[in-house]
């Protein structure tokens, strides 16, 4: 099973600076993922679609949405194997960490045709 | 358009002339008079009724339909939406015979936030026209299955499950439907079995000489399903209004103003009162369509719709806002 870790708004805000230090250490040549934990995965939402489509993680690791619409989307998973998104504005964000393995569905509640595919791998 | 004051094709014999349809379709978004009475059909343009100084014909029922006024959206395609919804209102309120009744097409909201809902509530009191009714629109439910919406939207109607009713006027039988519920992944817009088993008994007592109104947010017909511009299960309801001899269908959801004719059944969608939306497959998405300023309010507008009685005839009217 996935596990949920929605972000608050002091969570939104920790990670802004985890983010900003990340960027920071990169741009130095000192980017080091280990030191804040799992790897991110970004999937960006734009032009009513899910991009990248399909994803590959390993269980633990972090996964972020990011919606560049201007129309509101959700993060939905098909069997409810993981809590949905609130409606996301445009640069509004979602996370999760992928928890057990296995394929992951989801889709986007407000346009069904918008649809994504989680693997987790151990 | 000035070598056609007066468009009027005869069917009693072979139907609708498709020529001259989509030559009347192609001025529809720039306001137009849509008779169809007793297998004639009838156009004008509002600019010709305007310049001749001819009202619209008497009619025991005018009501009007407003569509996706996405209160909340402030971006480029339109970033200030509550000022446009003010100008349809004013429409409403200058018009000579001002109809009975609105009708809500969906998307009253952008985000579904209670502040939003409230802004619009506040601009709506200086419409002068006081009975709506309302369907929902995917951005009225986003969070909340819809709660917020049937709180306050549902109040004058006995509405059933996640929100649909029918109510009759002058004759005409009102059906307002909810499609925007429970969608599932890769589909359409879906009504649902418990929706389409009451539609089936609501109107299975009405004589087939019964005008049907059937209101939904998004279109009951295939009019892109690549971009979910369509209903998964709209077959089912149309099958049982297949027997009336008159059913209008109004929707909103693609900001544009779309109609099709299949045997007696008319199909109409409305503009939006906030931004356009691409022409089907004409944009990789559609999304809010960005048009420079002064072209805004011409792709803005509203409907209004008459019905005679005797009949049968429901007149749709398109006008923008500019």
């Amino acid at each position: 099973m996935m596990t949920l870790t929605p972000q608050n708004k002091l969570g939104a805000l920790l990670f802004g600076l985890i983010s900003l230090n990340l960027l920071l250490l990169g741009r130095a040549g000192e980017m080091n993922t280990a030191s804040v934990g799992a790897k991110e995965n970004r999937i960006e939402i734009k032009d009513f679609a899910f991009n990248p489509q399909a994803i590959t993680v390993k269980s633990g690791q972090k996964i972020t949405w990011i919606n560049h619409d201007e129309e509101p989307h959700t993060v939905v998973s098909v069997g409810k194997k993981f809590q949905k998104s609130s409606a996301l504005d445009t640069d509004q964000e979602f996370s999760i960490t992928a928890g057990a393995p296995g394929t992951y569905e989801y889709f986007c509640s407000v346009h069904p045709k918008m649809t994504g595919t989680i693997a987790v791998e151990k | 358009m000035n070598n056609h004051n007066h468009i009027r094709y005869d069917h009693e014999h072979d139907g609708i002339d498709r020529r001259g349809f989509l030559e009347c379709m192609a001025w529809a978004g720039t306001g137009l008079l849509w008779t169809v009475s007793g297998g004639v059909l009838v156009s004008k343009t509002l600019a010709q009724i305007a310049n001749v100084g001819t009202p619209l014909p008497a009619t025991d029922l005018s009501f009007l339909q407003i569509s996706d006024s996405h209160i909340g959206f402030s971006k480029e395609a339109n970033k200030d939406v509550t000022e446009t919804f003010k100008i349809a209102l004013d429409r409403i309120n200058a018009m000579p015979t001002p109809p009975s009744f609105l009708i809500h097409t969906g998307d009253i909201t952008q985000l579904s936030k209670p502040e939003e809902f409230d802004t619009f509530d506040h601009v709506l009191k200086s419409c002068r026209v006081k009975d709506v009714f309302y369907v929902p629109g995917e951005h009225d439910v986003l969070n909340d299955g819809g709660k917020l919406y049937r709180d306050r939207y549902l109040k004058s109607v006995e509405a059933k499950g996640s929100g649909w009713y029918s109510f009759n006027k002058n004759g005409v039988h009102f059906v307002g439907l909810v499609n925007v519920l429970d969608l599932q992944a890769g589909g359409l817009g879906q009504l649902g079995d418990e929706q389409l088993e009451w539609l089936e008994a609501d109107v299975k007592e009405l004589g087939a000489d019964t005008p049907i109104v059937v209101f939904a947010h998004i279109p009951l017909w295939a009019v892109y399903p690549k971009w979910g511009w369509g209903t998964s299960d709209s077959e089912r309801a149309l099958g049982f209004l297949k027997r009336f001899g008159s059913v209008t269908v109004l929707n909103g959801h693609i900001h544009q103003v779309l109609q099709k004719v299949e045997g007696k059944v008319t199909f109409h969608t409305a503009m939006s009162t906030a931004f356009p939306q691409p022409a089907p497959g004409t944009a990789p998405s559609p999304g809010p369509m960005k048009v420079p300023a002064e072209k805004l309010r011409s792709l803005l507008g509203l409907t209004s719709v008459q019905y005679k009685q005797g009949t049968k005839a429901l007149a749709v009217v398109d006008s923008n806002l500019s």
